[in-house]
């Protein structure tokens, strides 16, 4: 089994150590990674706003990038879902489609394809799960409170095999942090506010860390956290199962 | 009508934030509507299945409309109910002044019906010397504020009650600084009794109406349908063409859902079915197309013709909650309101389809199981492709596609970005970039991933 590991572009412009721990946790677990050099963005960016039409060159790069590997995998629950959802190309229609079967991103891939019942991890912290809106109701990482039925957390499982972390309660365990991609700077003030209110739920539940699956959401509270000088921190999940005894 | 003139979502959005401990409040009192939504919704045996019952029934109903619509009609008039069509908001003011003024009636009183706000029929009879009362407190309210309703089931949730109590004062004449929510419900409630007596017409929504009987019932939490109704000699009905339900049965669905999704209720106080006018009486129904037919011809967005109007949708939303209702300066507000609203005037709600994180929340409370997210995501499509968005943001967004395509572009880029957040921060960290206003910058790393790993790892390979 051959992965292409997905690095969508801010996570490997800003968060290298997230693709880093993403890499090394999934040799680690005796996957045979390849990341392929000429990735860029998976085209939510222009999508999102709008300008789908406009993505049609992110399409076809990706699917160069990607249509050789058994699987691929991103440590970005929202790149992962567009993706998923909007991947097509004109020149490669078969591909494309194939590619949105075989994407998966990171805790997803770890609970559902590998399969992994333990980790020889340790993060001795306590920890809020920010749960990412299109990790949580686009890929169904976790169930979500509007509906009805059996509770059940991909991240919460894998962060339960990781030793000396206790995950904190939330008072709001799955509302959105307010980044929504260009919403941020178009709706400053609601992206600002709702932020703000995410990241009091965390601190004043006591977490020391908060993490995510998805980092669009992390650099947004990250900004928040760091604006009010707050010792709170923010770590990709992978981060998490990544650190070492 | 107070108007919000020409400022967008964000814009007044903004302003209601401003006050810090009121915005709090707003969001609190309606994720405590939330919570008990959701509370009932756990409750209730089959709840995602009722739900599904719900959507199919309506899909049915929109698949159907013509066929349900000419039924309903020929029930109605059975039931001695006259019947007239209108195919816009004018046609539809129109038809309640005929009827008002061939009976001199100049004074009316109407119970909550967001379909006469957005004809913005009080305006219009008022012009024509005709007085109209709001019956539903919360609309009351908004009235003698002269604004608009902020939420379609809590019209003034945006108002806290130290608010109301300074425009009772004014208004009613309650001794100042009375804000205890039983003595000014009191106050008016005595003040809407009057009205109810002395009223001669009385105009009412529909929740739903049954195409199989002819009958239409109207849900409230007050009665004040049925004191405006049961007391008039003219009842007059103005119902949308997309609330019809095939049969009386079906009913045992939606008023199962409709309560408990709008307010984390079992059902509402009073479910009130009218079919025929008492002796004496006349009834009249207007059929109200208003878009809706516009609707229907658009493929991608029919479905949300299904709203029953609960507003769950709303009351989860964390951009309405935090923002306020009043922002998306539409009669229909919230995530229903942005999706609903394009489709009215594309111009002017070109902005509310943007008012949205996309966090799906919306279409996962639906009780009728809109896929309101991915309406939005739609629309934005749209709205683009027919040209309602700034130049600059149409420049900035082939830029960074042009960037993003190539992947020598886009590492260049990359490394001028880190660059610039390591060196130059200032070019970035300054009042004119709206991240940075309250959040900081990522921090630029000195290599990205793509680097360290052509070092490292791709060595390895080789």
């Amino acid at each position: 089994m051959t992965v292409g590991l997905f690095i969508p572009c801010y996570v490997n412009q800003f968060y290298p150590n997230a693709a880093k721990a993403t890499l090394q946790l999934l040799q680690k677990l005796g996957v045979d990674v390849v990341y392929p050099a000429k990735q860029t963005c998976c085209g939510q960016p222009m999508a999102n706003s709008g300008f789908e039409h406009l993505s049609q060159g992110c399409n076809d790069l990706f699917v160069e990038n990607f249509a050789e590997f058994d699987y691929i995998v991103g440590p970005s629950a929202s790149c992962v879902l567009h993706i998923k959802d909007h991947l097509h190309s004109d020149h490669a229609p078969e591909e494309a489609m194939i590619i949105r079967e075989k994407v998966y991103e990171l805790v997803e891939f770890l609970t559902d394809v590998l399969k992994v019942d333990k980790l020889d991890a340790r993060f001795p912290h306590k920890v809020g799960m920010h749960q990412s809106c299109h990790g949580l109701r686009g890929l169904h990482l976790a169930k979500m409170s509007e509906l009805v039925g059996p509770p059940f957390s991909k991240p919460e499982q894998l962060l339960n095999m990781v030793d000396g972390l206790e995950l904190v309660t939330l008072d709001r365990r799955d509302d959105c942090c307010g980044f929504g991609g260009t919403f941020c700077v178009a709706e400053e003030a609601v992206s600002v506010k709702m932020g703000k209110d995410r990241v009091i739920d965390h601190t004043k539940n006591g977490a020391e860390y908060i993490t995510s699956p998805d980092l669009s959401c992390l650099m947004h509270l990250e900004g928040i956290l760091h604006r009010d000088q707050s010792k709170v921190k923010i770590i990709h999940i992978a981060e998490i199962l990544n650190a070492s005894l | 009508m107070r108007d919000t003139g020409t400022k967008k979502h964000a814009a007044l959005a903004e302003e209601f934030i401003q006050d810090k401990e009121k915005a709090d409040w707003h969001d609190g009192a309606l994720w405590w509507i939330r919570q008990k939504r959701d509370m009932q919704a756990n409750q209730t045996p089959q709840w995602e299945e009722l739900r599904e019952a719900a959507s199919a029934i309506k899909m049915n109903v929109i698949t159907n409309l013509h066929t349900y619509l000419l039924q309903f009609e020929a029930n109605l008039k059975k039931n001695g109910v006259k019947v007239y069509w209108a195919a816009n908001a004018d046609e539809h003011n129109q038809i309640v002044y005929s009827i008002l003024k061939e009976k001199n009636i100049t004074e009316m009183v109407k119970s909550k019906s967001m379909l006469t706000e957005e004809c913005n029929l009080n305006e219009y009879l008022e012009e024509r010397g005709i007085g109209v009362i709001n019956s539903d407190l919360g609309e009351y309210i908004q009235q003698i504020d002269n604004e608009p309703p902020s939420h379609i089931v809590l019209p003034c949730i945006h108002k806290r009650k130290e608010e109301i109590g300074a425009l009772f004062h004014i208004h009613l004449g309650t001794e100042e600084g009375l804000s205890d929510p039983t003595a000014l419900t009191r106050v008016a409630r005595k003040h809407l009794r009057n009205v109810f007596l002395t009223r001669r017409a009385a105009l009412t929504g529909a929740n739903f109406a049954v195409a199989e009987t002819g009958e239409y019932v109207v849900c409230t939490n007050e009665g004040n349908a049925d004191m405006g109704a049961h007391l008039a000699e003219v009842q007059i009905c103005s119902m949308g063409l997309e609330k019809i339900v095939p049969e009386k049965k079906h009913l045992a669905v939606f008023l199962r859902l409709l309560a408990r999704s709008a307010t984390g209720q079992p059902i509402t106080i009073y479910s009130s079915h009218f079919k025929k006018p008492r002796p004496g009486q006349e009834m009249h129904l207007i059929l109200v197309d208003a878009g809706r037919s516009r609707l229907l011809g658009r493929e991608d967005f029919r479905n949300s013709l299904k709203c029953i109007k609960c507003g769950a949708c709303m009351n989860t939303c964390p951009v309405y909650r935090k923002g306020s209702g009043l922002s998306y300066h539409n009669t229909i507000t919230g995530p229903i309101g942005a999706i609903l609203a394009p489709n009215l005037d594309m111009e002017k709600h070109a902005d509310l389809p943007f008012a949205s994180t996309l966090c799906g929340s919306c279409s996962n409370v639906c009780p009728v199981k809109i896929n309101i997210h991915d309406q939005l995501y739609k629309w934005r499509q749209v709205i683009v492709k027919e040209g309602y968005v700034a130049n600059s943001k149409a420049l900035s967004m082939k830029a960074m596609a042009f960037t993003l395509s190539s992947p020598a572009a886009y590492q260049a880029a990359g490394k001028t970005g880190r660059w610039v957040l390591n060196y130059a921060p200032f070019a970035i960290n300054n009042k004119f970039n709206p991240w940075y206003k309250q959040r900081d910058m990522p921090g630029g790393p000195k290599e990205s991933f793509g680097e360290w790993y052509a070092k490292n790892q791709g060595k390895k390979e080789d």
